[in-house]
């Protein structure tokens, strides 16, 4: 039984559908990262399932029973969950009665609040700081009160909404590591929304893709990163060349996709005269100078559009007939010296190609 | 102008010397005003804090209204309550004319809209996360109202304050109703209203400095409560 489910959960406001079906399923002890673009509607779900707000139709259940049965039975699984909202203010009080606020709420006695505020404030490192307002904190001791002080109530969920937005990076890994602590510390279930995909591949088990308010897709990370599901999906998580085309063989899976001028070898299922998406993650794209024979079944000539280097990594805009971008290292980049005009080979193997159906419109 | 300085002396010796019928006077002004600010207080707050978390028909309508009737006119709230309390009134059974009893609730109603209006105004004036961060820690709606009065108690208590300062210093309920009779009902505002007319500047001087000096105190503490 999962600990929370959600069925065909609806927000509507001011006659926009701000959430529309949203149906999932979170088990006991998983890390859930909701992923999605901003305005997609990831804290509006994540208010919905700490019941801070009612939706406009849809069911919650929490451990198996209807939360919305009665206002006891809201408030005693509100009190079950802890959430870090999206921008945490402190109350104007000190670092130690801000956390041990929770625990005072459920009548804790004295001596078990000292315990445990004191074990908290340990673990994020803010011991120091128990007597201080916590008004005067910076950004991120305010993030790290914030999550002390949902967590020091031992809830069985764990709501976390964008924890390290506007963080520097060492404020950032401070952070994660401290999710990734109370992961591993207690079974303890969360739900973290989050637009860097990156952080969602660090911390959760399972993946859902939130686009303009509908869940497209939920899985593993790497299921959902190399094979998305639709077209929405394949741009959200970075796969940036997304070729239109219609299946024009298939022998045993292996397919040819007729993109105009040009064919691609793919693995799929799909049957001849389907319209279908061809998704090349760029960094699967490789670069040569003369045409070499390899197992990569597809090579095209290419003419360099454009170079563009960051960090470590140089990204090459191409023309084959067709728009295409390669990821390689920035060193390849400079022995090969590419540069924009330049004529090269693009190449990559049948199996990196990731075959979309089209929807019909 | 000599008689005057004549009188102010005098009015300053009757107070250090703690002259019996000035400490009556002016204990009776503060026991009626503390009441009737302290017996508003418990129920403005509540009050307010329903009007301001509620979300209700007609709530914009409701605390315009409440602002409406800051600046109400006393004398219009003395006369109201007399005719409320009077022998053919509908409370005159009650026999409470002319008593502190319905003075205090004279100036109940007299603050009533000041301290509902300042304290919705307190409540909006903490964070709008404030509350979402109590109910997500687990706080019942009462627990959560709680909360958010104590992230505004400098202006709730600015505003109980205020309230203090209005009940005080009115005088047109008191007299109305109150009828300033001597040893029962006088306060220090009907007094010096009353005993300036009749000559007896010394008596009227010695409140109208404890007057001052109470407003002073009033305003030495909003002042401390300003947010620094
Ligand atoms: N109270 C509200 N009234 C009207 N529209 C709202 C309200 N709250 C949110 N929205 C709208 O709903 C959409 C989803 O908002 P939401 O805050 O859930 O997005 P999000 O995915 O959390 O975005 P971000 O990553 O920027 O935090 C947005 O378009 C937002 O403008
Ligand atoms: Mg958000």
């Amino acid at each position: 039984m999962p600990l929370i489910e959600t069925v065909n959960l609806c927000q509507n406001s001011d006659g926009r559908d701000i959430l529309k079906n949203v149906s999932l399923k979170v088990d006991r002890g998983e890390v859930f990262a909701l992923i999605g673009p901003t305005g997609a509607g990831k804290t509006t779900l994540l208010r919905l399932i700490d019941l801070l707000d009612l939706p406009t139709s849809g069911k919650i259940y929490f451990d198996g029973s209807d939360v919305f049965e009665s206002g006891k039975r809201k408030l005693e699984a509100r009190r079950r969950m802890a959430f870090v909202l999206q921008k945490p203010v402190v109350f104007n009080m000190s670092v130690y009665d801000n956390i041990a606020y929770g625990l005072k709420l459920r009548r804790v006695d004295k001596g078990s609040i000292r315990q445990k505020v004191g074990r908290i404030l340990e673990m994020v490192g803010l011991s120091t700081y128990q007597n201080r307002n916590a008004r005067t904190l910076s950004g991120g001791e305010v993030q790290r009160v914030a999550i002390a002080r949902a967590i020091v109530s031992e809830p069985d969920v764990l709501l976390l909404d964008e924890p390290t937005a506007n963080l520097d990076p060492v404020s950032t890994a401070k952070i994660e590591q401290l999710i990734t602590d109370i992961i591993r510390r207690d079974d303890t279930t969360i739900i973290m929304a989050t637009h860097d995909m990156s952080q969602g591949q660090r911390l959760a088990d399972r993946v859902g893709v939130l686009l303009d308010g509908e869940i497209r897709q939920t899985g593993g990370f790497q299921d959902i990163f190399t094979a998305p599901g639709s077209r929405e999906v394949a741009d959200f998580v970075g796969v940036e060349n997304i070729i239109d085309g219609v299946i024009a063989s298939n022998d045993d899976k292996v397919v040819t996709i007729d993109i105009g001028d040009n064919v691609i070898a793919a693995i799929s299922d799909y049957a001849v005269g389907e319209k279908v998406y061809a998704c090349i993650r760029p960094e699967d794209v490789t670069l040569a100078l003369s045409r070499i024979s390899s197992s990569a079944r597809n090579s095209f000539s290419a003419k360099i559009t454009r170079v563009v280097s960051r960090g470590q990594l140089s990204r090459i805009e191409m023309d084959c007939g067709f728009p295409l971008v390669a990821l390689i290292t920035k060193r390849s980049t400079e022995e090969l010296n590419l540069a924009a005009t330049r004529e090269v080979y693009a190449i990559f193997k049948a199996t990196g190609v990731h075959v979309i159906k089209r929807k019909s419109d | 102008m000599t008689e005057i300085w004549h009188g102010l002396t005098k009015a300053i010796g009757l107070i250090i010397s703690l002259d019996p019928e000035v400490t009556e006077i002016a204990g009776r002004s503060l026991m009626i005003s503390l009441t009737s600010t302290l017996l508003t207080s418990l129920i403005c707050l509540p009050l307010g804090s329903l009007i301001h978390f509620k979300q209700f028909p007609g709530k914009r309508l409701v605390i315009s209204l409440i602002q409406t009737f800051f600046g109400i006119p006393t004398v219009a709230i003395g006369l109201f309550v007399f005719i409320l309390f009077s022998r053919a009134g509908p409370l005159g059974g009650l026999n409470l004319l002319f008593t502190p009893a319905v003075m205090v609730l004279g100036q109940m109603i007299l603050i009533t809209p000041l301290l509902l209006g300042l304290t919705i105004a307190a409540l909006s004036g903490v964070d709008k996360v404030i509350p979402d961060t109590a109910r997500s820690l687990g706080a019942s709606g009462f627990q959560m109202t709680i909360i958010v009065l104590r992230e505004a108690r400098f202006a709730v208590m600015a505003t109980v304050i205020m309230g203090f300062g209005r009940a005080i210093s009115e005088v047109g309920i008191a007299l109305i109703v109150g009828g300033n009779i001597r040893g029962f009902t006088r306060v220090i505002t009907t007094a010096i209203s009353l005993e300036t007319a009749k000559g007896d500047l010394e008596l009227s001087l010695a409140l109208g400095i404890i007057l001052i000096f109470i407003a002073l105190i009033v305003n030495i503490l909003l002042n401390r409560l300003q947010p620094r």
